[in-house]
């Protein structure tokens, strides 16, 4: 049972929902691992992606998921469109909507976009990131790495470390595993933690020391470039000596622990090249692996939704 | 021709007082004289009020309207019918226009415009700098000669050595400046007040230090300089702290608050809601009930609308690029009924920080019921409940941000100069 009909945040999702996409997407796993990897269960139906903001794995990974459930797909992004001539986001939106797509995955720079842009249109919408606000699919592709991992999705201390201040990844991460009954705990230097963290059911440290000790899984998340020059920290060296994630600082961690980053890495900045390739440690690759299945998941669910709607009306 | 008002309750912020009574308008547009509840004077005209509130005409300080430049925001025709609707009885609007009101020349323009808003008296203010640049000081002189009752650029200015001359030359011509306390590098880019709750929208926020840092620097330039220094909202505790040691070590300043921050907080922003954007961003709860106590105790002396109309294009967009500010003027009241209701204020209080505080503040002998003085009046009704319904209102623009919310208190009728210019049509 999945009653939605957008997936605009994990906010709006409940246990239930979560596990419902998760279970799904064990099964899309599965099929993207055989060479024969379509299926029909998009089949006659329209996926636009809409992508404000620049992206190459999002962007690539819901494509795939369209195109191996045999939906029409269509990018559309932004470089030379009418949205660099002054058109609204609502303008844009309302052009595509009368071509009648069926899914619109959207990614916009400001929080908030893809829910105004849901409001307007007719079909289903996902939310592929919305300035710093949520990240919905990147958090239940890292949960589902997560319960492939550990057996369990729940009763684990989870570190998050790095620049949460401007992540959706965060946000949508926190409330995740927070309504999975996790221990959360987020670790940066206070200019890349937002306000009112501390109450956002989360323990916040200030240290990878203690911050990471005990901890079953170690997120890390990347520090932008623009906020590495003395704005936010004093240098990616010294980010790096006291943030990033080497083979040392991660003893803290369980022996068990796994490492996980979204992408696109900075090695050397937020992580160790050699502990980010080690296959026993990190998930990186496997979080790619998932995030198709994730996002097959999401879209064939919303379709049953959408088909459910339109035989209720005929 | 004189006019009695007969049976009414007179809310008097001069005396304190609300009690039983009328008043007599002379054939000028002044008070003639206070009536007993039993008086029955010869008059022309004999109007009764049906034991409802007669108060003096609201004085709205920094009402936008959208001329020149965005007219099609608000005019002074559809400003002027709100105001009159809203009981407000002098609007003194803002130089953020497009362009600024800057120089004597666009002055002259604005108060030729100003005569559509019918009966509703019209008071400019004029920028303090060239086209609200914060490099060059305006022609305050000249600006001042030409009917500029106060100089404001409805922002902060940056840099302080530009802001210090501009308040020592503006207090050699004893012309009062109105300053947007805030500090301009801290807030830059942020649309939301910082906390738990703008984090979770993933918005850019800043927190109240900014208008801290903002009155701090603007009140020790006042110090130095000698200006007369109103600061046009004051939203935070931060704010009522930094106001309360100023008037304790006897700095004679002068504060208004917006009835937005009086009455609504951040979380009533709730799903990006881009009608509850504004400037200052809305404030945390225990800022809003600072704000009330303030006004309470006499240490915010005016509360304005800060009437900003913006169209629905302004509006439809993601919060961060949606335009801010809100309409206020036919919400004005109302809204500050719900401080009454809530028992925080007497309708005397109230009326001293809507009518009688703006008045002395601008050099005017409005919003006093002595005889005399204008008959600028607001009949209402304290207690008439309704459900705001933003498509009834007579502004250009409706993004008001009480859109469907309960209110009590309605404008019966409204007088200017002692001439009835809104009248409610009976349902």
């Amino acid at each position: 049972m999945f009653a939605h009909r957008h997936l605009l945040g994990i906010e709006s999702l409940s246990r239930g929902d979560i596990e419902s996409i998760l279970d799904l997407a064990e099964t899309y796993v599965a099929l993207n691992r055989r060479t024969d990897k379509r299926t029909d269960a998009l089949r006659g139906l329209t996926q636009i992606n809409m992508f404000f903001e620049s992206s190459t794995r999002t962007q690539s990974s819901f494509e795939l998921a369209g195109k191996r459930l045999g939906a029409d797909v269509m990018n559309f992004g932004t470089a030379g469109s009418s949205l660099r001539k002054g058109e609204t986001v609502i303008d844009t939106a309302m052009t595509l909507n009368a071509m009648h797509p069926d899914l619109l995955v959207v990614r916009h720079g400001a929080s908030g976009a893809v829910a105004l842009l849901a409001e307007k249109v007719n079909c289903a919408v996902i939310n592929a990131g919305d300035g710093r606000h949520e990240h919905p699919t990147q958090a239940l592709l890292d949960a589902l790495t997560i319960r492939r991992r550990k057996g369990r999705l729940s009763r684990l201390t989870v570190a998050i470390c790095g620049d949460i201040a401007h992540s959706r990844v965060a946000r949508s991460n926190i409330l995740l595993l927070g309504r999975m009954d996790n221990r959360v705990r987020v670790i940066g230097p206070a200019t890349l933690l937002p306000a009112g963290i501390e109450r956002m059911g989360v323990e916040v440290s200030h240290d990878m020391a203690s911050g990471l000790e005990g901890a079953d899984v170690v997120m890390m998340l990347r520090l932008q470039r623009e906020r590495m020059d003395g704005a936010l920290v004093p240098s990616a060296r010294e980010y790096y000596h006291r943030f990033g994630l080497d083979a040392q600082k991660l003893r803290a961690a369980k022996p068990d622990a796994i490492v996980m980053h979204p992408g696109p890495m900075n090695r050397g900045v937020e992580i160790d090249g050699t502990l980010a390739d080690d296959i026993n440690i990190s998930v990186i690759h496997e979080q790619v692996e998932m995030g198709v299945a994730v996002r097959m998941a999401v879209l064939d669910l919303l379709a049953r939704n959408l088909r459910g709607t339109q035989e209720a009306r005929a | 021709m004189t006019t009695a008002l007969l049976n009414a309750r007179l809310v008097d912020p001069e005396r304190g007082t609300v009690a039983p009574g009328g008043l007599l308008i002379a054939a000028d547009g002044s008070i003639a004289a206070r009536l007993g509840p039993d008086d029955r004077p010869e008059a022309a005209e004999q109007i009764d009020c049906n034991g409802l509130c007669l108060a003096p005409g609201i004085v709205d300080i920094g009402v936008k309207i959208g001329e020149p430049g965005e007219r099609h925001k608000e005019s002074f025709r559809s400003a002027g019918a709100a105001a009159a609707a809203g009981g407000v009885t002098t609007m003194v609007i803002r130089p953020d226009t497009e362009p600024p009101i800057d120089t004597p020349e666009s002055l002259e323009f604005l108060r030729r415009r100003a005569a559509e808003a019918g009966p509703v008296r019209i008071l400019p203010m004029a920028a303090l700098t060239r086209g609200r640049q914060g490099r060059e000081m305006t022609e305050m002189g000249f600006l001042l000669d030409g009917g500029a009752v106060a100089l404001s650029d409805v922002a902060a200015v940056a840099d302080t050595r530009i802001f210090s001359r501009c308040l020592a030359y503006a207090a050699g011509l004893g012309a009062l400046v109105i300053g947007h306390p805030q500090d301009p590098s801290l807030s830059a880019g942020a649309c939301i007040t910082s906390g738990q709750f703008a984090s979770q929208l993933g918005l850019p926020a800043v927190g109240t230090i900014a208008e801290r840092i903002g009155l701090e620097r603007d009140l020790a330039l006042t110090e130095a300089t000698g200006a007369r220094y109103h600061a046009d909202q004051i939203s935070s505790a931060a704010g009522i702290a930094v106001l309360e040691r100023t008037r304790a070590s006897g700095l004679s300043v002068t504060a208004g608050t917006s009835i937005h921050h009086l009455t609504l907080n951040v979380l009533d922003i709730g799903a990006y809601r881009t009608f509850f954007k504004l400037t200052p961003p809305l404030r945390a709860e225990e800022d809003r009930q600072a704000l009330v106590a303030a006004l309470a105790d006499g240490l915010i002396d005016v509360i304005g609308s800060f009437h900003t109309p913006q169209d629905e294009e302004s509006k439809r967009l993601p919060f961060e690029e949606a335009a801010p500010g809100a309409v206020g003027l036919e919400t004005l009241l109302p809204a500050a009924m719900q401080l009454y209701h809530a028992g925080a204020l007497g309708l005397p209080g109230l009326w001293r920080a809507l009518s009688l505080n703006p008045s002395r503040l601008l050099g005017l002998d409005t919003g006093r019921l002595t005889p005399g003085a204008p008959a600028d009046l607001v009949l209402f009704d304290p207690d008439h409940p309704f459900v705001l319904d933003r498509a009834t209102l007579r502004s250009k623009s409706r993004n008001t941000p009480y859109d469907l919310q309960r209110m009590q208190g309605r404008v019966e009728a409204t007088w200017v100069a002692g001439r009835r210019i809104y009248a409610r049509e009976a349902a």
